[in-house]
């Protein structure tokens, strides 16, 4: 530590939790995994006291310099208003994960030693305040988690899962180091890499546009930001559960956070107002794909994981609006755009590791995290599936959750966009609104058909009617997460109070004014969403009706077979009636796939009927694909093959010809070279 | 003082709007029957068959969770919390300032969802059918919906219900052709979510051609006397809804003079009797559609809500 | 422009409500699968044309606005639905259309060209008139759906329809503009007519032919290959 500044105190706590976090890793690795869960979990929620106590009391101080790192230079440790926002998300989280990592049974004993890594990255990702331990602990991150996922690296899908993955990460880092390049400026004699170098000397003109593309595929990559979110659902559905909590809900965010940093902060506010757009259109975008794939996947990891592509979006909508109003100057919609997307940051953090925590739970519970083999786990496991409940009303952004807080900000801000001004925009901007609420339905549609095919209805299943209630530590874990839920969607408020100092840094005004612990409106002065009181007016409405029922009503009642327009009851040897004869995963997204999956996904139904006379079952078969896939990565996979085959010549070529490349290229290269200077 | 009697509107509304949503399905099946040539049964048999199935006692399956037991509960509160939003006979009552639009929708959302997730609690094929399909058209009912909650937002300035009212009752805005355009989107929306014909017909008797009813067989007794009650309430509540914002002539003010609260409520009733009538006929004279149609006919609304937002952007009267 | 065509003004707000009533009827035309509704919601488009052309003439003053109305209402309104309802069963036609897209396709590409056709007229027209204005956006897409419909159906009928509902689209556009001369009016009427006659001679023509009116069987004849 440098002894002429004196950084706060919060900031060298967080730096030692970021430390003591690589540490852990030692500890796991050591064969003390429980130990070290036990640790992280600790440690993760020290880490969250103290980034309240910096929200609360702190503000930015210098930073800390680490002698770590690059020769000379060390890393640079700051903590502001925006990375504490999005600090809070990862140790709640983090904490959350490790509680339920404790319950594992040892399962996940291979890569144990990755977890305290892997939040240890995120850390050291948002405490960073210079260029090098940005992309330091960004990559960090990507590689830890590429190691998570591949737990259970005995099964082929985990593999390929794994190593699409890697191959994004490349990606990402290939866009990202070059992005943090073109933004540090370089003068002769001394290269500075720190923030606050980089913030002096704001880039311009193609450099501008070229970091923006960068940042979006570098960073949009690892987000999730359609279209380059084809990783996401796979390697979701191969991480263990507290992994995947930990990639959907945190890790996810970090990408969201380098965006913002990168775009907001470093890149300064003299951008043009079409920055906004690239945002916006790849957001709504991404939020309706992602929405309808949750209603039609299978497996209930990959329905999360299409509903983090959803929610990204929507968050990247807000983004994108809150750049182009800060550009047009209009501070106040640029403060209702941006709080609308870190009130959603904080809710879909929350509630998205919530339900991975809770698929977790019926993968430990039931043995599966297959829609065709769960159901009726309300009945064997009340406490999970009450979580999960919390966990889909808020995904069903339904009142009063955090769900709908968001959201409706999010709504509010998008319906004053308008004001930016253009026609184009303008009409732009009323088909981001239209996209947005469709993808609300759909999330909503996804919700009921994740809760009623998993956890409502019969068992599909001996093993899964035999289903079990998760250990203590899992259940407590969710317990925490899904309370956490209902406060922010209670007070959010509070939440765009902890995002205050973030607003002003990002947008130049925070919300003050216009949101107290009670109400959220959208201008000072006039009606807005004030949570408790629908909270409370839905209550008295349900204490009403309970009332009269009680009064008026015969109560008690009694217990019969299902009618089911006079179906008889099932057999003895099918105890729980004959599975087919329930509305099942594919069959509940039936109507919206014909309706829209068709168009957008291309989806197909194949009746495999067998002919009369013939035993075997008959058949449904559906297939569908992401257009993402489709139309990026498919003719993308074939340039690379043909470019491969371009290749493969060179080594055939004869000595002359070699040579004669070579010079070529070395030609080239100083042409680049002079061009450059010239620039 | 004005206080209270806000708070006295407000309670007032709510006794009418319970009051009157029977009320209501007996004036339509009334007007039905009266079209078809028959007589048609009182107009308070909504209520006997109410007091009927409160009197029973519910059987619930075997396999029935507290969620079964719990969702008619609450999904008939979050439509009388919808409802006590919307403002019938008077504006600027006690919730004015909470009846955000959008809130209204979030509301009716939560009492559908927990409705399908009831339907899919007993693991019927019904339930299950009438769930999913019930989600679907809320997909395409509700962007549509959003967008005209856009086009109104545009003129009055917030998607507050009660500013929006008070702007359009001055009338200033004049007739505006975005307006003519989301009426008829709104219409097409009421048509859906309360499952009329051609959409969903309440009263059939079979079952594959059932929504809402499919989702909701199971129940009996009480648990289905709300889930009936609930059903006329959302129809009554679509109804002011449409009076409220596109003919909002003739309202008082709940702060205002008591005895204006009469002319507003008379003012109500009348606007609700012709769109009884108008509904009656219109159901009357067609059939019931294919429910893959169904996305189709919302796709209607949808894309006239559109042409509504860019039409005021382009139009002089919005800049 | 006189002043009580200001906007806000009552009658100006009319006209255009009149107007958009046209232009939610053409998406009706679009949207619609059946014949005889498809004729029905012909017939009700040409007869809010002949309500705006008569609110048109009482606030232009203007007394051949008032002959449009009624050929409008007489021809179009009456007149020809019922002799195409007639020709439907006496064809026994099949009652339902197929069509070359779906509906859903074909009604976002309606939203769009409609869309398209506003954003082309209003600010082009900045300093023209406002009645005239948005009443040409409005006539405009009208126009352009009709020649949607006519594109995305494959039964000979319909696209006499959408043929049909483009040309109520360029009365709309007349009627607008005040000053439009009635014979314009007029030659329109009659080429209607005409264009009317000719296609029902061309129904039997195909029907004789080829047992359908599936326009695709003419494909084969013009040369074109499938």
């Amino acid at each position: 530590m440098s002894p002429d500044a004196s950084p706060g105190f919060w900031l060298t706590g967080l730096a030692i939790v970021a430390g003591v976090l690589f540490v852990l890793g030692l500890l796991a690795a050591a064969g003390r995994v429980r130990a070290a869960y036990w640790a992280t979990l600790a440690v993760c929620a020290a880490g969250a006291v103290l980034d309240l106590g910096f929200l609360a009391a702190g503000h930015a101080g210098p930073p800390l310099s680490v002698p770590i790192g690059l020769p000379g230079a060390g890393i640079q440790l700051a903590l502001d208003g925006i990375s504490a926002f999005f600090l809070l998300l990862l140790m709640l989280i983090g904490a959350a994960a490790a509680a339920t990592a404790l319950d594992d049974h040892g399962h996940y004993n291979s890569t144990a030693a990755l977890l305290p890594v892997f939040i240890g990255a995120m850390t050291l990702s948002l405490l960073a305040a210079d260029a090098f331990s940005l992309v330091l602990g960004f990559e960090a991150m990507s590689l830890a988690s590429f190691g998570l996922v591949l737990t259970n690296h005995t099964d082929p899908p985990v593999r390929s899962a794994a190593l699409l993955y890697l191959g994004m990460a490349a990606l990402g880092a290939a866009c990202l180091i070059p992005a943090m390049a073109l933004l540090v400026h370089l003068e002769p004699g001394a290269v500075d890499l720190s923030f606050a170098a980089i913030r002096e000397h704001p880039p311009q003109g193609w450099r501008a546009i070229a970091i923006l593309v960068l940042v979006l595929i570098g960073a949009g990559s690892k987000a999730g930001l359609a279209p380059l979110h084809v990783w996401l659902p796979p390697a979701h559905a191969a991480a263990p559960s507290h992994v995947s909590a930990l990639m959907s809900g945190a890790m996810t965010k970090v990408a969201l956070y380098v965006i913002v940093r990168m775009l907001f902060d470093l890149c300064g506010p003299a951008q043009p107002i079409w920055w906004g757009v690239p945002l916006m259109a790849l957001g709504a975008m991404g939020a309706v794909l992602g929405a309808l794939r949750a209603n039609i996947e299978g497996d209930i990891t990959a329905v999360r994981a299409c509903s983090t592509v959803e929610n990204i979006g929507l968050i990247a909508v807000g983004l994108g609006l809150a750049l182009a109003a800060r550009s047009a100057d209009l501070p106040a919609l640029a403060a209702l755009a941006m709080g609308g997307a870190l009130l959603h940051v904080m809710a879909h953090g929350l509630f998205k590791s919530l339900l991975f925590l809770g698929a977790g739970a019926a993968l430990h519970g039931a043995g599966t995290r297959a829609l065709e083999r769960l159901g009726g786990l309300i009945h064997r496991m009340p406490v999970t599936t009450g979580c999960m409940l919390v966990g889909a009303a808020c995904l069903a952004a339904l009142p009063p959750t955090s769900g709908f807080a968001s959201e409706w900000t999010l709504f509010q801000a998008v319906l004053a966009g308008p004001r930016i001004g253009g026609v184009a925009l303008q009409t732009l901007i009323c088909v981001v609104a239209l996209l947005m609420a469709l993808a609300a339905a759909l999330a909503a549609a996804a919700a009921v058909r994740l809760i009623g095919v998993g956890f409502l209805g019969r068992p599909r299943t001996p093993r899964t009617a035999a289903a079990h209630e998760v250990g203590y530590a899992a259940q407590l874990a969710m317990l925490a997460m899904a309370l956490l839920c209902l406060l922010a969607g209670l007070f959010p408020g509070a939440v765009l109070a902890a995002a205050a100092a973030g607003l002003k840094q990002t947008v130049g005004l925070t919300m003050a004014g216009r949101s107290s612990l009670l109400l959220v409106t959208p201008q000072a002065g006039s009606p807005g969403y004030a949570a408790p009181a629908i909270a409370a007016l839905l209550g008295l409405a349900l204490a009403g009706v309970v009332w009269v029922v009680r009064r008026r009503a015969t109560g008690g009642s009694r217990r019969g077979p299902a009618w089911d327009c006079g179906f008889g009851p099932p057999p003895a040897w099918l105890p729980f009636g004959d599975p087919i004869t329930q509305y099942g995963g594919a069959s509940f997204g039936q109507p919206l796939r014909r309706a829209l999956g068709v168009a957008l996904l291309g989806a197909f139904e194949l009746v495999d009927m067998p002919e009369p006379g013939q035993t075997r079952a008959a058949r449904l078969i559906v297939r569908s694909k992401d257009p993402a896939s489709a139309l990026l990565f498919k003719p993308v996979a074939r340039w690379r093959d043909a470019l491969s085959g371009y290749a493969d010549h060179l080594q055939f070529l004869t000595i002359r010809r070699t040579l004669s490349v070579i010079f070529g290229v070395v030609v080239l290269f100083l042409l680049a070279v002079v061009l450059l200077e010239q620039l | 003082m004005s206080t209270i009697i806000a708070l006295i509107a407000q309670l007032l509304h709510i006794a009418l709007m319970l009051a009157a949503a029977p009320l209501l399905i007996g004036l339509i099946r009334r007007i039905k029957a009266r079209l078809l040539g028959r007589a048609g049964p009182s107009l308070i048999q909504p209520f006997r068959d109410l007091q009927r199935l409160l009197r029973k006692q519910p059987v619930l399956a075997d396999n029935a969770s507290w969620l079964f037991a719990a969702a008619p509960a609450v999904s008939f509160a979050a439509t009388l919390a919808a409802a006590a939003l919307i403002p019938s006979f008077a504006l600027g009552m006690t919730t004015a300032p909470l009846a955000d639009m959008i809130v209204i929708a979030g509301l009716l959302t939560l009492s559908r969802v927990v409705l399908a997730l009831a339907g899919m609690d007993i693991g019927t094929a019904f339930g299950g059918i009438g769930a999913s399909r019930e989600m679907t058209f809320a997909v395409f009912a509700e962007p549509a919906l959003l967008l005209v909650i856009f086009t109104l937002a545009l003129l009055a300035g917030s998607t507050n219900l009660d500013v929006i009212a008070t702007v359009l009752r001055e009338g200033t805005l004049g007739l505006r052709v975005s307006l003519g355009l989301s009426m008829v989107a709104v219409i097409t929306i009421a048509i859906v979510e309360n499952g009329r014909i051609p959409v969903d017909n309440p009263a059939t008797h079979l079952e594959l051609t059932m929504v809402h009813e499919a989702m909701v067989l199971e129940y009996s007794g009480r648990h289905l006397a709300l889930i009936e009650w609930g059903v006329a309430l959302r129809l009554l509540l679509w109804l002011t809804l449409i009076c409220t914002i596109f003919v909002p002539f003739g309202s008082g003010q709940a702060s205002g003079f008591p005895p204006y609260w009469i002319t507003g409520a008379l003012a109500w009733a009348a606007k609700l009797g012709v769109l009884a009538i108008a509904l009656a006929v219109f159901e009357s004279s067609i059939a019931k559609m294919r429910v893959f149609r169904v996305p189709e006919f919302l796709g209607i609304a949808l894309l006239l809500g559109v042409l509504a937002v860019i039409f005021l952007f382009v139009s002089q009267g919005f800049t | 422009m006189t002043p009580h065509l200001a906007y806000g003004a009552f009658s100006y707000d009319l006209a255009h409500l009149l107007g958009a009533a046209v232009l939610v009827l053409s998406f009706g035309l679009l949207y619609q699968r059946r014949l005889t509704s498809i004729i029905a919601i012909y017939a009700l488009q040409s007869v809010v044309l002949a309500i705006a052309a008569t609110w048109q003439g009482w606030v232009q003053d203007s007394a051949h606005l008032y002959v449009t109305a009624l050929i409008a209402l007489c021809a179009k309104g009456v007149a020809i639905p019922l002799a195409l309802r007639n020709i439907v069963f006496r064809l026994r036609i099949e009652r339902s259309v197929d069509a070359a897209l779906g509906v859903f396709p074909s009604m976002a590409l309606g939203v769009a060209v409609a869309t398209l056709s506003i954003l082309v007229v209003l600010p082009n027209t900045i300093e023209s008139e406002t009645l005239t204005r948005e009443d040409l956006a409005l006539a405009l897409s009208v126009v352009m759906l009709g020649l949607l419909s006519m594109i995305t159906r494959r039964s000979a009928l319909t696209q006499v329809i959408g043929f049909m509902s483009m040309e109520n689209g360029l009365i709309l556009a007349a009627v607008g503009l005040p000053g439009m001369p009635l014979i314009v009016e007029l030659s329109v009427a009659v080429l209607v007519m005409l264009a009317f006659v000719v296609f029902g001679v061309f129904f039997f023509r195909i029907r004789d032919q080829f047992d359908s009116l599936d326009v695709s069987h003419l494909d084969r004849v013009g040369g074109t290959h499938k």
